[in-house]
């Protein structure tokens, strides 16, 4: 491929971005290993010394963590549902030709580009409002009582503002994958006289199958680390209702000035998400050699 | 001057040694070709000229200094690609000037020298144009252009006319003799196309799996081929080789005989044999005959024979021009 | 017949489509016709279409929370990230296509984990270093991070693009002369142009919507749109038609920028999974 020179060129290149990426990744990495297993609180800081895994213990056993991480896991699983089955018809949808298809297709994929502190104001404000929300208006247009969705329901409703934001991604790579169907193979499929639901299963699914795992795998990483939504509409609340890992590291962090509990619980984070992410480089790798 | 010494040159790729070992001394200004069977190693070599590869050992020296070591830039030769390898963001004029712009050359300067390059190549009414939008020969005469402007040491081309169709090949490599006439600069040309090998060629290197089969003139490679891959390789219609007692005949473990050396008769001759296909060129007729015994060979005769398909001839070869062959296919002389 | 079947099934599945997206679409739409009421005409959903529009609302917000300044370090802050991203990954990316070795697969992938390191996992250290370091609140410490942040997507992308350039063209230009750094500005990076173009978008929009690192490491004087929006999360009386017209500030200039570049964003976000 390249001489020797161009190879000691190229990792001279390629040494600054690594090294950066190193550095970014390890030194706060090891920081919060070492973090985690003081005791260290900013308001405190005459208090500090090694003590194991206390900070683990006491994030461990704190009744908000569990209920952080199932709210989390809720959070997850509910995003994934609605996007990923939301994302197959409406991508079934867009594929068909209809009039204004690019028009259609510009207002599906908006949400995603809007900004999560943004997304989560309008619909706090604007939908989710119990006095002047539209949804607190079409309950009274039918004579309903409007519903305090953040008060009552809050993780549902931040599932689905995030599942809002997170439907057009989904969308859009799914018809992606979907125009890159043979268009042989369709007509193939129809004069074979398959109906819809036979080539959905047979054909379609299939085909789909790769591009729904990138989807899941994609929106886990994104969906693990679920923030600004939560800080913009709910705080964690009310109680702990709808207080996922990273809102409970942050409130640790930040708000209770506990540096130990809250490092042990960026660990257990950086642990969840590594389990996924084994399974996303597998896949991109694989698509690597292909 | 531009004479190119290839010293003990290996190069491997991992444990895979795609040249073994190459000598091989060429002169300045001659016109060298490459010719050998895909996969041989042609491009390897003349990327290994060029720079563009490094060796795994032995040294490459361009006028006598050891240039192994430097970087394509600093060999001043100049290389025409396949692909052609335009810069498809740049006008044919930029494309032309761009070796001139690396060398720091002022503006007024390249612009004459693109004019002149363009003139010689017919291109001065396409140099506002893109690359894509010209066709196959202009853009292997914008190749050209941007490699002749900065008058290297010596040019390589890299099977440069394969993208064309036949009849521009014609023209493209009549013009490429005529450069090489004009410029007088050395020119290592790589084709598979032993056509282009024989016409063009000062001299010819015959590569076969990495290793120089033989080096001289076309003359030479097809009165004297030193084995049995370059008789084979050189001359068209192939060789027609035999083995076996008919060769033992002539003390030799193998024997060839070129179609053109071969008597036809239908009455009476030293090989009996079968007309197979018979192929009217006009000029020519190419007859593959089964000869009873030894198999399919071919024959060049007139171009007004009339044989057809099933017609029983004889065949007898000039026993001047038969090729002997040792048992591991090199050349006998002089019996 | 058949024409007619299929007229009418288009007929069907068009109107179907429409509804579907316009519903998709109605909390942006909704936050902008909102953002051209007064504040009493906002909530007056009844009679929406009746009452009068105005821009009244964008003047407030300006100056209520200095919109321009926020959205000047939403500009600096992402395009800084952005183009101090590209300045690694262009000649990483080069290595990688043009220059591979038996480790640059490994290096890729490694790469590619860095990006799904959750964020919360740092957030402390880095919390701390910052602000030892005086970089919070600070345009460039956010650029940094968020530079960092998207660089592997930035290389990943790069890197599919640049694949596709023929080595051939590389190779002529060093024959013709031309050193590393000739290479790059006058062969690869024209020829790129494209593949460059989407991804700086696609990464700038990352950049513009980030809000972990520029929720919590900012504060008054650095923070980008992300947290001047945030600062309408407490509300006080009525304030729906300037949170919309907040908002439509906001989103406006990468809604545009979004659309133009959605079929890149396909690729840069698979890391070219799904092409
Ligand atoms: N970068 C490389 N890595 C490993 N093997 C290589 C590499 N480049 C070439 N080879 C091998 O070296 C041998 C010679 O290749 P080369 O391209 O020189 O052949 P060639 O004579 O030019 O053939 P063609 O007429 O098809 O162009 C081939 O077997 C090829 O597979
Ligand atoms: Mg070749």
């Amino acid at each position: 491929m390249a001489t020797r020179q161009t190879r000691t060129l190229a990792r001279f290149m390629m040494a600054p971005s690594v090294i950066i990426l190193f550095v970014w990744m390890i030194v706060p990495l090891v920081l919060t290993l070492w973090y985690s297993f003081q005791r260290y609180n900013l308001q405190h800081p005459d208090r500090a010394g090694f003590v194991w895994f206390r900070n683990y213990y006491f994030f461990l056993t704190d009744p908000a963590f569990v209920q952080a991480i199932g709210n989390t896991l809720i959070l997850v699983v509910g995003v994934l549902l609605i996007t990923v089955i939301g994302g197959v018809l409406l991508a079934l949808l867009l594929d068909q030709p209809i009039w204004g298809q690019g028009i259609v297709r510009l207002l599906v994929i908006a949400p995603f580009f809007v900004m999560p502190t943004v997304s989560a104001l309008v619909w706090k404000n604007m939908l989710m409002h119990p006095q002047y929300g539209i949804f607190a208006w079409l309950a009274q247009l039918f004579g309903q009582r409007p519903i305090p969705w953040l008060q009552d329901f809050p993780l549902f409703s931040v599932t689905l503002i995030t599942a809002w934001e997170w439907l057009p991604f989904a969308t859009l790579i799914l018809l992606t994958a979907l125009q890159s169907l043979d268009e042989d193979q369709k007509e193939a499929s129809e004069m074979d006289g398959a109906n819809f639901v036979n080539r959905f299963i047979y054909i379609i699914l299939p085909h789909l199958a790769r591009a729904i795992t990138v989807v899941i795998l994609i929106e886990t990483i994104f969906l693990l680390g679920i923030f600004a939504e939560i800080y913009v509409t709910t705080q964690g609340g009310p109680g702990y209702a709808s207080t996922n890992l990273p809102f409970l590291v942050y409130v640790q962090a930040l708000l209770n000035f506990d540096v130990g509990g809250a490092s042990a619980g960026g660990v257990i984070a950086v642990i969840l998400a590594n389990i996924v992410a084994i399974f996303l480089i597998r896949i991109v790798g694989k698509n690597l050699d292909a | 001057m531009g004479s190119i010494q290839l010293q003990h040159v290996n190069k491997s790729f991992g444990a895979h040694a795609v040249i073994p070992d190459a000598s091989l001394t060429i002169e300045d200004g001659e016109f060298v070709v490459f010719v050998g069977p895909s996969g041989c190693g042609k491009s390897t070599l003349l990327r290994l000229i060029a720079g563009l590869e490094d060796t795994t050992s032995g040294e490459i020296l361009l006028d006598g200094r050891d240039m192994t070591a430097a970087p394509p830039a600093k060999r001043e030769l100049a290389m025409v690609f396949q692909s052609y390898a335009l810069y498809p963001h740049m006008t044919v004029a930029q494309n032309i000037g761009f070796p001139l712009k690396m060398a720091g050359m002022d503006k007024a300067a390249i612009d004459a020298k693109v004019k002149e390059a363009a003139a010689t190549l017919n291109l001065s009414s396409y140099l506002d144009r893109r690359p894509r939008n010209l066709s196959g020969g202009q853009r292997q005469r914008v190749a050209i252009g941007r490699a002749i402007v900065r008058q290297p040491k010596a040019f390589l081309f890299d099977e440069p006319l394969s993208n064309l169709d036949a009849a521009l090949r014609v023209n493209m490599r009549l013009e490429i003799s005529e450069l090489h006439q004009q410029l007088k600069t050395t020119m290592i040309y790589v084709t598979h196309d032993q056509v282009e090998a024989m016409t063009m060629a000062d001299r010819i290197v015959v590569l076969n799996a990495g290793n120089i089969e033989q080096f001289g003139t076309p003359m030479e490679l097809y009165r004297t081929p030193a084995n049995r891959f370059v008789a084979g390789f050189i001359g068209s219609p192939k060789m027609n080789f035999v083995d076996g007692a008919e060769a033992a005949k002539h003390g030799a473990a193998a024997i060839g005989v070129r179609p053109e050396h071969m008597q036809v008769s239908t009455s009476a001759g030293a090989w009996k044999g079968t007309v197979g296909v018979a192929e009217h060129l006009g000029s020519d007729t190419f007859l593959h005959v089964n000869v009873d015994g030894l198999g399919l060979m071919t024959v060049r005769t007139e171009g007004e024979k009339q044989l057809h398909h099933g017609d029983t001839v004889w065949l007898t070869p000039d026993p001047a021009r038969i090729y002997r062959f040792d048992k591991d296919g090199r050349s006998l002389r002089a019996n | 017949m058949a024409r007619a079947a299929s007229t009418q099934r288009k007929v069907t599945v068009t109107i179907v489509a429409w509804v579907v997206a316009l519903v998709i679409f109605f909390p942006i739409l909704w936050t902008v016709l909102t953002s051209f009421k007064s504040e009493g005409d906002a909530i007056n959903i009844s009679h929406f279409f009746q009452t009068p529009w105005s821009i009244e609302s964008y003047f407030e917000v300006q100056s209520r929370s200095d919109y321009f300044r926020h959205f000047f370090n939403s500009v600096i802050i992402s395009v800084g990230s952005t183009l101090l991203a590209l300045l690694f990954s262009i000649p990483a990316a080069w290595s990688m296509a043009f220059a591979p070795t038996s480790r640059t697969r490994d290096i890729m992938m490694w790469m590619l984990s860095t990006k799904m390191m959750p964020a919360v996992g740092v957030l402390v250290p880095i919390y701390l270093i910052f602000k030892t370091l005086g970089l919070l609140d600070n345009a460039w410490g956010l650029m940094i991070v968020l530079m960092l942040m998207n660089l592997p997507i930035v290389i990943w992308m790069l890197y599919t693009y640049f694949k596709e350039i023929p080595v051939d063209i590389l190779e002529a230009a060093r024959m013709d002369g031309a050193t590393l750094g000739k290479e790059l500005v006058y062969v690869l990076v024209p020829m790129a142009v494209p593949g460059i173009a989407s991804t700086l978008l696609l990464n700038i929009i990352l950049a513009w919507n980030e809000a972990f690192w520029t929720l919590n490491l900012t504060a008054a004087n650095a923070a980008p749109l992300t947290a001047f929006i945030a600062s309408y999360s407490s509300p006080e009386g009525l304030f729906w038609a300037k949170l919309s017209a907040a908002s439509t500030l906001a989103i406006a200039p990468i809604l545009v920028l979004g659309w133009i570049s959605q079929k890149q964003l396909v690729r840069g976000l698979t890391f070219g999974a799904v092409k």
